[in-house]
């Protein structure tokens, strides 16, 4: 039955939740670090593009869960594009394994410029648990310089959503 | 101990340590294990018998440096030529110099065959892997899978730790089975020691092994709707799996429960457990209508029956269990194996017609039969200690633990300290892989998104 449940839908309370607080600080200071031109340029929207740089998959658990119900980020103006050369953001995670580097590589240079990076989880910060291993690079920094890291094993989704929250605040 | 050559056992594994390879068969029962000495690093090959083989046997060639003899594929795998080390795990790398070879795919001839490069960087929010395509108009005629691009070194990283100290990299071997690699981890080291984890250590496992099931089950079933054109199907899975993973591993601390599990025992107790009972009541109530939508649906169903079918065949040549395998009739289902599931009145289910649909009806009454098992483990947690100390000896233990794809199987060796001498963990997805390959062929190539989620292999839990 089509319209009992569309009036049930209808009169519902949404079940997206408010969006998680951001420090202003933060702000601030991110927005003195984002070039001007750029911030100007990108505006209030921004297409991100995900980078599995050799993460367990934990992190993409919880990347994914952004897009569910309760988080619904692209509410703020945020969706992930299938491209890179769609993407105003590259969402990196994983430890940056030495055989990702030249595919990270090739997707950065494919991102227009104005492009920011974040660093999403404890290994795409400085390696994580796998810091040291013949096979990760030992700095994310010596491919991509990120713009914002967002810390944890996983990061909940509301930090996640939190730290590109962030992001679009410092556009403005 | 059984032979290496000189039976017809279902193979689950292969591996090696430094002068010899390792083996270990399903006799019917139990893991058995097999070993063969490598003179000149080389030992005989399986691939010959065993399908399976030929991947196992690239990486123990990429990470140990030791050599099938007769083996079925020669090429490289996890060594990309990009580490500064040859055969790390060797136990005398040496300096990486010349790049080897890298694989040439196994091709595909005929009139108008062209081929489709997909890969390592795909278009959705996913690990990394390369999938080459040869196609004939929109139909695929082969599919290889070239993995190796999350490899963490993950083995490497586990060795001269002790086991405690090691169990953060079986958690973080495929991040969606966090519980149950740790918990394989845990079964084989305190095997190696001789000793059980209490009862509520043992019960506090099952109920987080069974949430990550039905969590992951959520998630699949809502991947596969959605690519199948129903994201009403998937929005709403979504939001039961954000509901559980609110309710329910909070109270262990942790969404995805990792770190939970160590070998000993538990890392905490769970704390709380009456916003966890009401999410499953939730779900519970939720599935019969989600599940009419999605059995009556018209052009939902149309995408799925038949399509991506691995044959009962195809399933027993590889061996596979998990979901894969018991959608195509291997009624195989490690928990058969483990406490407390002998007091759960569990018995696997299985299906015959192995396509995307028969595994999406798998997935769907496992979850069922996973949300009855989890009230009874939380309505009768035994009281009792959280942990054992594992004593530092020398010993050999091995585990296989029954995950939300399949199972996942342990091996560890400890020294006369205590510490990890030699460890390999296979995630059920080194079995499927194969299969996904082979369910492809036929299909068009519009329909592999739905068949590679309906099979659901991990990349970082084979790419170690
Ligand atoms: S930060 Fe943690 S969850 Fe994320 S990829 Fe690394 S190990 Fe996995």
């Amino acid at each position: 039955m089509l319209w009992p449940r569309l009036a049930k839908n209808l009169l519902a309370r949404p079940l997206s939740e408010p969006p998680p607080p951001i420090d202003p600080a933060e702000v601030a200071e991110l927005a003195a670090r984002l070039d001007a031109t750029a911030r100007r340029r990108l505006g209030r929207s921004l297409a991100i593009r995900q980078v599995d740089a050799g993460s367990c998959n934990g992190c993409e658990l919880e990347i994914s869960a952004t897009q569910n119900v309760v988080h619904d980020l692209e509410r703020f103006g945020l969706r992930f594009v299938a491209s890179p050369r769609h993407a105003d953001v590259l969402l990196v995670t994983g430890p940056l394994t030495r055989n990702m580097r030249q595919a990270l590589a090739r997707t950065r240079a494919a991102t227009p410029e104005p492009c920011f990076v974040v660093a999403v989880g404890d290994c795409a910060v400085d390696g994580g648990v796998f810091k040291g291993s013949y096979a990760v690079e030992s700095e994310i920094e010596a491919i991509l310089r990120p713009d914002l890291v967002v810390p944890g094993c996983p990061p909940t989704p509301t930090r996640i959503l939190g730290g590109l929250l962030t992001l679009l605040a410092a556009q403005e | 101990m059984t032979g290496w050559r000189d039976h017809d056992l279902p193979l689950l594994a292969m591996w090696a340590e430094p002068g010899q390879a390792h083996a270990a068969f399903w006799d019917g029962a139990a893991v058995a294990l097999a070993r063969t000495p490598a003179p000149d690093n080389r030992f005989p090959t399986l691939s010959d018998k065993y399908p399976a083989a030929a991947w196992f046997e690239r990486a123990i060639h990429d990470l140990w440096g030791l050599e099938a003899a007769g083996g079925a594929d020669g090429r490289p795998w996890l060594d990309h030529g990009n580490w500064p080390i040859l055969n790390p795990m060797s136990g005398r790398p040496v300096r990486h110099g010349a790049i080897p070879a890298q694989p040439d795919f196994l091709g595909a001839a005929g009139e108008g065959v062209h081929q489709i490069a997909v890969g390592p960087v795909h278009a959705g929010i996913i690990e990394p892997g390369h999938f080459r395509f040869h196609v004939v108009g929109e139909t695929v005629v082969r599919l290889e899978v070239l993995l190796g691009y999350a490899h963490k070194g993950t083995l490497a990283l586990m060795l001269g730790k002790s086991p405690r100290a090691a169990a953060r990299f079986p958690a973080r071997l495929s991040g969606d089975s966090t519980v149950a690699h740790s918990w394989a981890f845990a079964l084989a080291a305190e095997n190696a020691a001789g000793i059980v984890a209490p009862p509520r250590a043992l019960a506090l496992r099952a109920a987080m092994g069974e949430l990550e099931r039905v969590a992951n089950h959520l998630n699949d079933w809502g991947a596969i709707c959605n690519d199948a054109a129903s994201p009403a199907i998937h929005a709403r899975t979504g939001l039961l799996r954000e509901i559980l993973l609110r309710a329910g591993p909070a109270p262990f601390g942790h969404r995805l429960m990792m770190d939970r599990i160590l070998p000993g025992g538990v890392a905490a107790d769970i704390e709380a457990i009456g916003g966890l009972v009401a999410a499953l009541d939730r779900i519970a109530a939720e599935l019969p209508a989600l599940e009419r939508i999605t059995a009556s649906h018209v052009t939902l169903q149309d995408r799925l029956l038949g399509t991506g079918i691995v044959t009962p065949a195809l399933a027993t040549l590889l061996h596979a269990g998990g979901v894969v395998g018991r959608a195509s009739g291997r009624a195989f289902d490690a928990r058969t194996l483990l406490a407390p599931y002998d007091e759960l009145d569990f018995a696997p289910v299985t299906r015959e017609a192995g396509d995307v649909a028969a595994r999406l009806e798998l997935r769907i009454a496992e979850l069922r039969d996973s949300l009855r098992m989890l009230r009874l483990i939380l309505a009768g947690l035994p009281d009792g200690p959280l942990s054992t100390a594992l004593p530092h000896g020398p010993g050999e233990g091995v585990a296989m633990v029954e995950g939300f794809r399949g199972e996942c199987f342990c091996w560890l060796r400890l020294d006369d300290g205590g510490l990890i001498q030699g460890a390999f963990q296979r995630d059920p997805s080194w079995l499927h892989w194969p299969l996904l390959e082979a369910a492809v062929q036929g299909n068009i190539v519009a329909d592999f998104p739905l068949i590679n989620k309906s099979i659901n292999a991990s990349y970082s839990g084979v790419d170690l």
